[in-house]
């Protein structure tokens, strides 16, 4: 398996599969670990580093899960594929700087990440399309399991695991969903919906685009704390307040539907008809246009269209994608035409 | 609108964040949004964490607290302080005092509660209190591991000299 070969791959959460994918875009599950005694990534010096990635590196090998693993080393990847890992949410920005003894594992489902000397020395992710966080635990649970047959990690019984930022301590786990909630930002009551989600121990994380106008509709929320409750906890936790989201959501769409009919297939189609007419389009407008469509599909508005399509171009379209489909670096400008030709082929 | 950390370019990416029932709002460009990106997603609201620990009597003694150093790996809790970051896993044991009231702010907690990893009992930092310590050895003598258990007893003498074990 090649990194190339991802690009013709639909990666897990483009699916638009599993349960209220309709709503629930993605479940992620994340636990960090370091190995104890050696110093934390960012303050481990060049030896160290190297040796824990060597380390690290053999006890993934010598597991089951990831023994058929893609294993790169970042420092060999091109400025735009460390982006493109970054756009299909298999590592983070911070991953793609300083990179001389970092590396990413990544099974070739695209469900299992693990990216090594990150913050933390590692840094396990599982991606379920859909809602299903649970499943995401059960999986993450099971590859920590097994690793941690080759390593030590740094641990305390009073505290658990020991990691660089004291936010993550204890369980070390985050688990969060990426929600599309188009018809609560319609309506105007993601403020509070979202408020009272805070309440409840959960963050919330809004991508926004252009100008103050929210564009996009997508939103991320996640456990603030990591220690204190157990794992299967946490992810209840956040499983139960994320059903009230989506009971919501589902409720002001039907509203919509029955009250505001007419402006909400206006809106559809008029972006639809955008999509497929333009020759010049910026990443912010896309994302924004493809949002009210995923909408007209889940409404029934927009009939012979499949969902993944809309997905999978939330994908394609973003500035590292363009450029390894077009095998070579793109300007800003060149992209926008890029971006307009590639969505108008695949609406066509 | 401009960019509220450069103040120079258009801002064109809109954040909300919601901790602790406020609502947060950061207008950022496009390169310091990239910047800032996923040490948002995590640490926002760190720092506003640990500027409020003064206020508790954490740091009584500022600078003597500052200049401590983890022997580990040599990190003070002034780097803590200005990075937000610790140096290892033995830091924890080191800077235990400023740490806990922080993680209990965090997490509402400072008492893990959850896995255990396989390989636990091995290392004598894993087992805190004297009582943990004692429950290791007797542990180590039952599978006859005896090099593993006369290292707790030893650990358990020198944290009954420095009376300190039941911290
Ligand atoms: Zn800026
Ligand atoms: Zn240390």
């Amino acid at each position: 398996m090649k990194l190339d070969d991802l690009l013709q791959q639909d990666s897990e959460w483009v699916k638009g599969t599993g349960p209220n994918s309709n709503i629930v875009m993605s479940s992620r599950t994340r636990l960090a670990r370091n190995l104890d005694k050696f110093p934390f990534s960012n303050w481990a010096n060049k030896k160290q580093l190297a040796e824990i990635l060597a380390i690290v590196e053999g006890a993934v090998r010598s597991t089951n899960f990831l023994k058929n693993s893609l294993l790169l080393k970042i420092k060999d990847l091109s400025e735009v594929d460390r982006l493109f890992l970054v756009e299909r949410h298999l590592m983070s920005l911070d991953h793609t700087k300083n990179p001389e003894y970092k590396a990413l594992v990544i099974d070739p489902k695209e469900v299992v990440s693990v990216m090594i000397n990150e913050e933390d020395h590692l840094r396990i992710q599982v991606l379920q399309s859909g809602f299903n966080l649970m499943e995401a635990w059960r999986i993450i649970d099971e590859i920590d399991t097994e690793l941690s047959k080759h390593l030590t990690y740094g641990y305390s019984a009073r505290w658990g695991y020991l990691t660089a930022c004291p936010t993550n301590t204890g369980t070390a786990l985050r688990g969060s969903v990426m929600l599309h909630l188009p018809a609560l930002v319609f309506t105007g009551q993601t403020g509070k919906v979202l408020q009272a989600t805070a309440k409840l121990g959960l963050n919330v994380r809004g991508l926004y685009g252009e100008g103050t106008e929210a564009s996009g509709n997508f939103f991320q929320v996640s456990n603030q704390a990591s220690m204190g409750r157990p794992e299967v906890d946490i992810i209840d936790n956040i499983e139960r307040i994320i059903n009230q989201i989506i009971s919501r959501e589902e409720t002001t769409q039907k509203a919509l539907l029955g009250k505001n009919k007419e402006a909400v297939v206006d809106r559809v189609w008029r972006a639809y008809g955008t999509l497929k007419s333009a020759h010049i389009i910026t990443s912010n407008e896309t994302i924004a246009l493809l949002s009210t469509i995923r909408l007209g599909v889940d409404l029934g508005i927009v009939k012979n269209l499949d969902k993944m399509l809309v997905n999978e171009l939330l994908i394609l379209t973003q500035p590292a994608h363009l450029q390894k489909l077009e095998g070579k670096l793109l300007s800003a400008n060149e992209r926008d035409v890029k971006r307009a030709d590639l969505i108008r082929e695949k609406l066509k | 609108m401009l960019c509220d950390i450069c103040g120079a370019k258009e801002a064109t990416v809109h954040l909300t964040e919601i901790i602790n029932d406020q609502v947060t709002k950061l207008n950022l460009c496009e390169e310091c949004a990239k910047e800032k990106g996923t040490e948002m997603e995590e640490h926002f609201g760190l720092s506003d964490l640990l500027a409020g620990l003064s206020d508790m009597g954490a740091t009584i003694e500022p600078e003597a607290v500052a200049a401590v150093k983890c022997p580990n790996c040599g990190f003070s809790y002034q780097d803590f302080r200005k990075t937000g970051r610790l140096g290892c896993s033995e830091c924890y044991e080191v800077f235990k005092k400023q740490l806990t009231p922080l993680l209990k702010r965090i997490h509402g907690s400072d008492r893990h509660i959850g896995k255990i990893p396989l390989k636990i009992g091995k290392t004598p930092k894993d087992l805190i209190t004297l009582q943990e310590l004692r429950m290791g050895m007797e542990k180590a003598i039952q599978m006859e591991e005896f090099e593993e258990a006369a290292r707790l007893r030893d650990k358990i003498r020198e944290l009954e000299k420095k009376g300190k074990g039941d911290a």
